[in-house]
């Protein structure tokens, strides 16, 4: 086939909502896009698992910490799924983890912020999880297979990670007034570092058009972010606490509610590097990586003297 | 420090009221032992399954999409090999 034969055919498949599959012929531009897209999606994960591993040796209870440590057991899952998604398209995890290493790729701005009390941990798991989740379902549908059948597993295991989160939240603001106080101040910290996953305003999101055209993405940021803030606004009020933004107000018109504006520097101050804990996150990867060099030659090295012998 | 990467290994989880395994993702791994443990930790965490199969990404040949009418063109023309192609009086009961 010819190349516009091929653009034709890519063009059909994605009008009658076939996946695109690893080894279908997909434009360059797709697949840069979507190793781009999937590999911060990836590398979001792995992240990730460092703030909140900063408490797990100090969860309040023994119930609080199990359910922290399989949070954190399957964010490393999600880790491994969307790496595997990521080398269909043809590149090496090595080559995307150096990528990470090397501050050559993002991921998610949220993992910069700090948890400084054990409130953190509900407030992540509901919001954080939460704005993941609103993110992630649509990508079920995405075009390309290896991708959406990959969001089929991290979300079912999201919304433990969301449900553990809120019930954080809800201990503690049924307790004694400094636990209430401690998920409010979590609540004040996380609010704002939430409502910008969801990226840039459409106006200034540079990749949405062409994504939404190749149905890699389904809804634009500012979309997924309304209905984000539709369904955690209730979910405050029922926690008793309340959402540092005092724009925030229902506006029965459009059905939606209405709130401030998102402060835009401090968001591209993060992603850029200079968030509050983006030197020590990347330090912290970069140590585990280079202190672990040893041991996985030792575990290669270990499996080629028993091939060899098999082999005699 | 060495550059070599880990293989990467495609695993198949059968699970517990499944008849045949089913491709679940894959990851890297020294050797097939190490493969098995991770799969076990990654893919089964809640119970999906009773038999893992893992096997060398390396080893595996696909089909190739572009020759997918060709390949796949005789089962569209032998409709005879479908029960329902064959025409039977309307008495017969269960066949």
């Amino acid at each position: 086939m010819n190349t516009i034969d091929l653009e034709k055919e890519f063009q059909r498949k994605l009008d009658a909502e076939e996946k695109i599959e690893p080894k279908d012929w997909m434009p360059d531009d797709y697949r840069k896009t979507l190793i781009r897209q999937i590999s911060q999606h990836a590398h979001s994960e792995i992240v990730g698992m460092l703030p909140e591993g900063n408490w797990l040796t100090r969860a309040p209870s023994l119930r609080r910490k199990v359910a922290a440590l399989a949070k954190v057991q399957d964010e490393a899952g999600h880790g491994l799924y969307l790496y595997s998604a990521c080398e269909t398209l043809g590149v090496e995890r090595d080559e995307l983890l150096e990528q990470l290493h090397t501050g050559k790729a993002k991921y998610s701005s949220i993992f910069n912020y700090p948890t400084l009390t054990w409130a953190d941990m509900g407030a992540i798991g509901w919001l954080v999880d939460g704005a993941a989740i609103m993110n992630q379902v649509p990508l079920c549908r995405c075009s390309y297979g290896p991708y959406a059948r990959a969001m089929v597993r991290v979300c079912k295991e999201e919304s433990f990670h969301q449900r553990q989160g809120y019930e954080i939240m809800l201990t503690l603001c049924n307790g004694t007034p400094e636990q209430k106080a401690m998920a409010q101040d979590a609540l004040n910290r996380w609010w704002w570092p939430s409502i910008m996953m969801f990226g840039p305003n459409d106006a200034d999101s540079p990749h949405t058009a062409q994504s939404m055209q190749w149905k890699i993405k389904r809804f634009t940021n500012d979309e997924l972010r309304q209905r984000f803030i539709d369904a955690t606004v209730p979910q405050a009020d029922i926690l008793g606490i309340k959402i540092p933004d005092p724009d925030l107000k229902w506006n029965e018109e459009t059905k939606h509610y209405d709130f401030g504006s998102i402060d835009w520097d401090e968001f591209w101050a993060v992603v850029k590097g200079n968030g509050p804990c983006n030197k020590e996150r990347l330090a912290a990867r970069n140590k585990a990586h280079d202190n672990g060099a040893w041991v996985r030659e030792a575990a290669l090295a270990y499996t080629e003297k028993k091939r060899k012998k098999t082999a005699a | 420090m060495s550059n070599k990467n880990w293989p990467l290994w495609e695993v198949f989880i059968r699970s517990k009221s499944g008849i045949n395994h089913k491709h679940v993702g894959s990851l890297h791994a020294t050797d097939a032992e190490m493969a098995i443990e991770n799969a076990r930790d990654v893919y089964t965490r809640r119970s999906e399954g009773v038999s893992i199969w893992v096997v060398p990404s390396n080893t595996i040949t696909a089909s190739d999409p572009e020759q997918g009418d060709e390949l796949f063109e005789p089962a569209q023309s032998k409709v005879y090999r479908h029960p329902t192609f064959y025409n039977l009086p309307d008495e017969l009961k269960n066949m």
